[in-house]
């Protein structure tokens, strides 16, 4: 058996063992890590909902790579348009 | 008899029902076919729709549905003799669980991955979808409070698995951070897990744990159970990526260690069975064969709560419609296997008649410590391996699926009361922490009202889990039924299964509430009043959905 079809052998192995871990959980861990993210985006846009955040001058540079998943996150949180006055999404 | 011969007639006749029956059914009653667009690809999102390679989803398949369930109840039900376990696990494996398994991921995968519960409002009737919810609230109260007992009865037997079935929650925990938290790739912490785990068991060995014998009047056995609610209630409350998954990656691991050498052990030490074919001289107090033994054993012959998996995740991950016989039949039958190497262990691993005899004294009184028992008699026998160690380890395996188990059932447990509250406006149920712990209280209230406050109630409760649990395969063997009907195919395969099962719960749940009666267990025998009313209920449900379906089939 040379050092390649061992390295074959280890890497099918590890597929196995990564599948057998995750195939199980991949919906409850995408939900439990979107909840996390949720979370996140909240803290992000606190101030602009009246939340007073003490960090905001640092979270406000997150917010452009924050804007993507913004549109996702109000919509899936029952809000048809952006819940943000001078905040437009769409 | 040597063990041997038993071990490969039901190995042989299992494979026969994977290479002639599944393959009939498949072909000429599922009439399954490659080029069926599965959920997995229809409506793929990676995340619960995603398309699966075989091996790997049987492989998921199985490890989710073999549990503490197939141990226990072959345990229990060898009073009887060996020859009729073997003969309902080998053939309930081959004609009923096989067929219900697949058919559960066959009705799934051609109505868009969708539940056996959510199909059966459709298929049959809006009341069927109720009774098939309550039957399942009533199957996890008592996985719940049945598998606490079972647990403790192992602590308090092998006291050497303490230590090693906590530390493999630890070693659980510390892989999940390491995976979800660090994205370390899965190889490394999977072998170093396992060696701890080994060497850990090496350790209770030599250190084993007790409780004291009363603390405020409870014996070590309810002090036992009190510890794994609390313990429950915590870990149904974490995240699962803490400990629900990889725990149950540790499950299948032990699950494959401990099968392969337990059937390695039986064929190279081939021991005697000491245990009667038939026992005529069973102890007073045994209820009869027919139909105690359909519902002692239920999982490793036939099981309601494969469907929920089979349907639940099984199928949304099903690349090609024909994989469904290989994942199906296969998973059920690696289950039936766990069976039978289980009736092996309680009926050869003992030295004499006449210690099997002292062991199967009383109904209803043996468990995995009989399985621990005889067990590791065989594997110190056939390997290496010494019997206090083999002991540890068979322990550990068989607390490890039940405490799994028991956390998932709180969980649902939990899900189930927070729906409540939504459906019914009560706000106080919809808190998480306020439904796990009503979920808790009913379950523990069920395992100390079962006897497990005097440590003496053994597994009373057992046969009554094994009755719901029929009656939810009833329930969706009636789904698959129906659908045949529909169809217009040949439903006498999953139609004769049906009247069988659903009849011999209904039988057996008649039966207990005599002997509940006289036993003064009140509080289980309420529970098996209501079992008998869900029972009448399903029965009357599928002759009317059946004639209902029949008459419009003949018609159009």
């Amino acid at each position: 058996m040379t050092w390649a079809d061992i390295k074959k052998k280890l890497s099918w192995l590890s597929y196995l063992a990564t599948e057998a871990y995750n195939a199980p959980y991949r919906g409850a861990v995408a939900r439990a890590k979107r909840d996390e993210d949720d979370l996140f985006m909240l803290l992000i846009f606190s101030e602009m909902m009246g939340v007073p955040n003490p960090a905001t001058y640092y979270t406000l540079e997150l917010q452009p790579i924050m804007l993507e998943r913004f549109h996702e996150w109000h919509k899936r949180a029952g809000m048809e348009h952006s819940p943000l006055d001078g905040f437009r999404c769409c | 008899m040597p063990a041997i011969v038993p071990a490969l007639i039901g190995i042989t006749l299992v494979a026969l029902g994977y290479f002639f029956y599944s393959k009939f059914i498949a072909e000429k009653i599922y009439q399954l076919d490659p080029d069926y667009e599965t959920p997995a690809h229809a409506l793929r999102d990676d995340i619960d729709f995603i398309p699966t390679n075989r091996v790997v989803l049987w492989g998921h398949h199985f490890t989710a549905v073999a549990g503490a369930a197939p141990i226990i109840g072959p345990a229990i039900a060898v009073i009887w003799g060996w020859l009729p376990a073997f003969i309902w696990v080998i053939g309930g494996t081959m004609f009923f669980a096989g067929v219900h398994d697949f058919g559960a991921i066959w009705a799934s995968v051609r109505n868009e991955g969708r539940s056996i519960g959510s199909l059966t409002g459709d298929v049959v009737s809006h009341r069927a979808r109720t009774l098939f919810m309550i039957v399942i609230f009533f199957l996890l109260m008592m996985v719940n409070a049945v598998f606490a007992v079972a647990i403790s009865n192992a602590f308090v037997a092998t006291p050497s698995s303490v230590i090693p079935a906590w530390t493999a929650i630890a070693v659980a925990v510390v892989i999940g951070v390491l995976i979800y938290k660090m994205g370390v790739p899965i190889l490394w912490p999977t072998i170093i897990g396992t060696i701890i785990l080994y060497v850990v068991i090496y350790v209770g060995d030599q250190v084993p744990v007790s409780l004291p014998e009363t603390v405020m009047g409870l014996g070590a056995g309810p002090q036992w159970i009190i510890i794994l609610f609390i313990y429950a209630t915590i870990a149904s409350l974490l995240p699962v990526w803490l400990l629900l998954q990889p725990r149950d990656y540790i499950n299948g691991i032990q699950l494959i260690i401990g099968l392969g050498l337990l059937f390695g052990a039986v064929f190279v030490a081939n021991p005697d069975i000491v245990a009667p074919m038939f026992n005529t001289d069973v102890p007073d107090g045994t209820p009869p064969l027919v139909p105690l033994l359909f519902v002692t054993i239920a999982c490793g012959a036939l099981s309601g709560f494969h469907g929920l998996v089979s349907s639940g995740t099984t199928s949304k991950q099903l690349n090609k419609e024909t994989d469904a016989r290989f994942v199906g039949y296969l998973g059920s039958s690696g289950e039936g296997l766990l069976a039978l190497v289980t009736i092996l262990a309680v009926s050869a691993g003992f030295a004499s008649l006449g210690e099997w005899q002292t062991t199967y004294a009383e109904f209803g009184m043996t468990g995995i410590p009989t399985f621990v028992e005889g067990g590791s008699q065989i594997v110190s026998d056939g390997t290496p391996l010494s019997k206090e160690f083999a002991a540890t380890l068979l322990a550990v395996m068989a607390v490890l699926f039940a405490g799994t188990t028991m956390d998932a059932g709180v969980r649902l447990q939990r899900y189930i009361i927070q729906e409540w509250g939504t459906i019914y406006k009560i706000p106080v149920l919809q808190n998480g922490y306020i439904a796990t712990f009503a979920a808790v209280a009913a379950c523990l209230a069920l395992a100390f009202g079962a006897g497990g406050r005097s440590g003496q109630g053994g597994m009373a409760i057992w046969p009554l889990f094994g009755t719901t649990n029929q009656l939810l395969a009833g329930l969706t063997l009636l789904v698959l039924s129906v659908m045949l009907v529909k169809l217009k195919r040949r439903y006498v395969f999953t139609m004769v299964p049906m009247v069988f099962v659903t009849g011999m719960s209904f039988l057996a749940a008649i039966f207990q509430l005599w002997d509940l009666f006289n036993k003064g267990s009140y509080v289980l025998m309420g529970i098996d009043f209501v079992i008998i009313i869900l029972a009448i209920f399903v029965i009357l449900e599928s002759g009317a959905a059946f004639t209902r379906e029949k008459r419009a089939a003949d018609a159009s």
